[in-house]
């Protein structure tokens, strides 16, 4: 039997969801088979292009949406059980909110339907006015509110119960790069607590930042899931050096651009670059820079996705 | 995390109730049916100069159908796009996360707006009560209290169409119960006179399925001051109110299977 520590935060096993097409002609397989598991205290992303799946993957885990097959479960619970959703926070992709309510009440509306009593919701209201940094506006109507404020204020209204798992659709859109920060330290400060993370996100470099795993979703479909660093080497795969006048000649060396009397060339390796650098310090030449080039999820991702689509075909 | 929950049913229907009545009273259509309603009633004591000894009877009548008419456009121009709004602008998707079952949010919709009528009924009766100074107002209170069962089971139908449909649809099919639910003896008039069969079946589900509003309607007996006795009046407000909450238990049911793409 699973203790609580140990019980994955989000389970979901062969989960398949299917749109049926205006009068009903026609279906698309918006979720195929899919299945994985986080982990309690980890921050789990799922990353993939537009209509990979990912926001219809995230409402079948709250129960917006019902599966036509497989199993969903948030913290061991089916999502239609309440008492699943009242540990759980979400904040959904460009959320839209009740622009005749000001933050205040918004949230104070959110802290009931959460069930928090009168006085719990006086201060976890000011208190996460303050932690996303819109303390001065919680009197302030939210039609006058900008898009990146309406995403802070949304991502209030996820954390205001200090839910054990939060679940976030694409945070980062939206946001400008100060916002885009406050958000990241947020969800690593729910880490550090304990808490567990499943956010989507198409913005790869977020997702690199912060994650624990990441899953990449194409056509519906997991494509690959997995620690960063198992997914992704980090070995040096070349050097980008940047060279002020002339470059030698040497085999395995190859020109990327040239810019007056600047050269940016890419070494294969270690000895090449040794070997490159003694030759320009001989000739008289500078070298600017010398930028290691590692693989990124977002090579990785441009590999997953870049398959025929043959390759998933539905 | 748990500290200071309360019975989180309750809590959950007081807050989506709370949050509708907010967002009726913030909306000007609602001031505007007020409005019109008011000056109606205000003037019919200048329009009951126009008939001799029964200008009381006027501005009984002028106003109780004011108040009807009125309550009922409000009810069905705010609760048709009660569902429908939070849908179409996904402010659902964010509210359903929460710990609260689907039947909540409907029966929260459902009476926050009733709150919101049932002020406006009040206000609008203050105004006709301030007009028919000096004279018996208490006679009219049960005209006004099956005009407030009316409105409810009204709304019940117009959450139920914004459960499915959009505003304006919704709009036109609470409508239509409204003016058939006030004709309703008119298929059973009409299953007498034709021969039975197929149109026959149709009239007796038509006549059992929609609402006998004119079971509620009493204003002509209050404004000529026929008595109505209190086995009618309850007989009336058991079966709207019980008419209501089946309309309202197939919305929670309509409402409960929808997917939210």
């Amino acid at each position: 039997m699973d203790g609580p520590d140990t019980i994955p935060p989000v389970f979901l096993e062969g989960v398949t969801k299917t749109f049926r097409g205006h009068l009903g002609i026609g279906r698309t397989v918006a979720v195929d088979g899919l299945s994985l598991s986080t982990e309690p205290g980890e921050i789990f992303g799922l990353v993939g292009p537009n209509g990979a799946g990912k926001t219809t993957t995230l409402k079948m885990m709250l129960g917006l949406i019902r599966a036509d097959r497989g199993e969903v479960r948030l913290l061991g619970r089916p999502p239609s059980d309440p008492t699943a959703r009242e540990r759980i926070g979400f904040l959904p992709e460009n959320p839209y909110f009740y622009d005749y309510l000001t933050a205040q009440e918004f949230l104070d509306f959110y802290g009931r339907l959460k069930g928090m009593g009168a006085a719990a919701r006086r201060t976890r209201v000011g208190e996460q006015l303050e932690r996303v940094g819109l303390a001065r506006h919680g009197g302030t109507a939210l039609r006058k509110f900008s898009k990146g404020m309406i995403q802070r204020l949304g991502l209030a209204q996820a954390i205001l119960d200090d839910p054990e798992l939060l679940i976030l659709d694409e945070p980062m859109s939206g946001l400008d790069p100060v916002g885009r920060r406050e958000v990241r330290d947020i969800i690593l400060s729910f880490r550090a607590a304990g808490r567990a993370v499943f956010f989507s996100s198409h913005i790869l470099q977020d997702a690199e930042l912060i994650c624990d795993r990441v899953g990449i979703l194409r056509g519906g479909k997991l494509k690959s899931v997995g620690r960063l660093d198992s997914l992704i080497s980090r070995q040096v795969r070349w050097f980008e050096v940047a060279v002020q006048g002339a470059v030698p000649e040497m085999p395995g060396v190859e020109s990327l651009s040239s810019s007056g009397s600047e050269t940016l060339v890419r070494v294969p390796d270690v000895e090449t670059l040794t070997r490159l650098l003694a030759s320009a310090q001989q000739s008289g030449g500078k070298v600017l820079s010398v930028w290691p080039s590692r693989e990124t999820l977002e090579d990785l991702f441009m590999k997953e996705v870049a398959e025929p689509p043959g390759e998933d075909a539905r | 995390m748990s500290a200071g929950r309360s019975p989180r049913t309750l809590r959950a229907i007081q807050g989506i109730a709370l949050n509708t009545f907010r967002e009726a009273i913030r909306d000007r259509i609602l001031y505007l049916l007020l409005v019109f309603a008011l000056v109606l009633i205000g003037v019919s004591r200048a329009l009951s100069q126009l008939t001799v000894g029964s200008e009381e009877k006027i501005v009984k009548d002028l106003g109780l159908s004011a108040i009807s008419i009125f309550g009922v456009l409000t009810a069905v121009f705010l609760g048709v796009s009660l569902v429908f709004k939070e849908v179409d602008k996904r402010t659902i998707f964010t509210l359903l996360a929460n710990p609260v079952r689907r039947w909540h949010f409907i029966v929260g919709k459902y009476l926050g707006l009733l709150v919101v009528l049932t002020m406006n009924v009040v206000l609008m009766t203050a105004v006709l009560a301030a007009i028919l100074v000096g004279e018996s107002v208490v006679a009219m209170l049960p005209a006004v209290a099956l005009i407030l069962v009316e409105l409810a089971l009204i709304t019940a139908w117009a959450i139920l169409f914004s459960c499915f449909t959009n505003p304006i649809l919704a709009a036109v099919g609470t409508i239509a119960v409204y003016v058939v639910g006030h004709m309703s003896w008119s298929f059973e008039l009409l299953k007498n006179r034709i021969p039975s069969g197929w149109t026959s079946v149709v009239c007796d589900v038509l006549y059992w399925v929609l609402p006998n509003l004119s079971l509620l309607d009493i204003k002509a007996e209050v404004v000529h001051g026929v008595a109505v006795p209190a086995s009618t009046m309850g007989l009336a407000v058991l079966y709207g109110l019980t008419y209501s909450c089946v309309v309202l238990i197939v919305a929670c049911a309509v409402f409960e299977r929808r997917d939210f793409n």
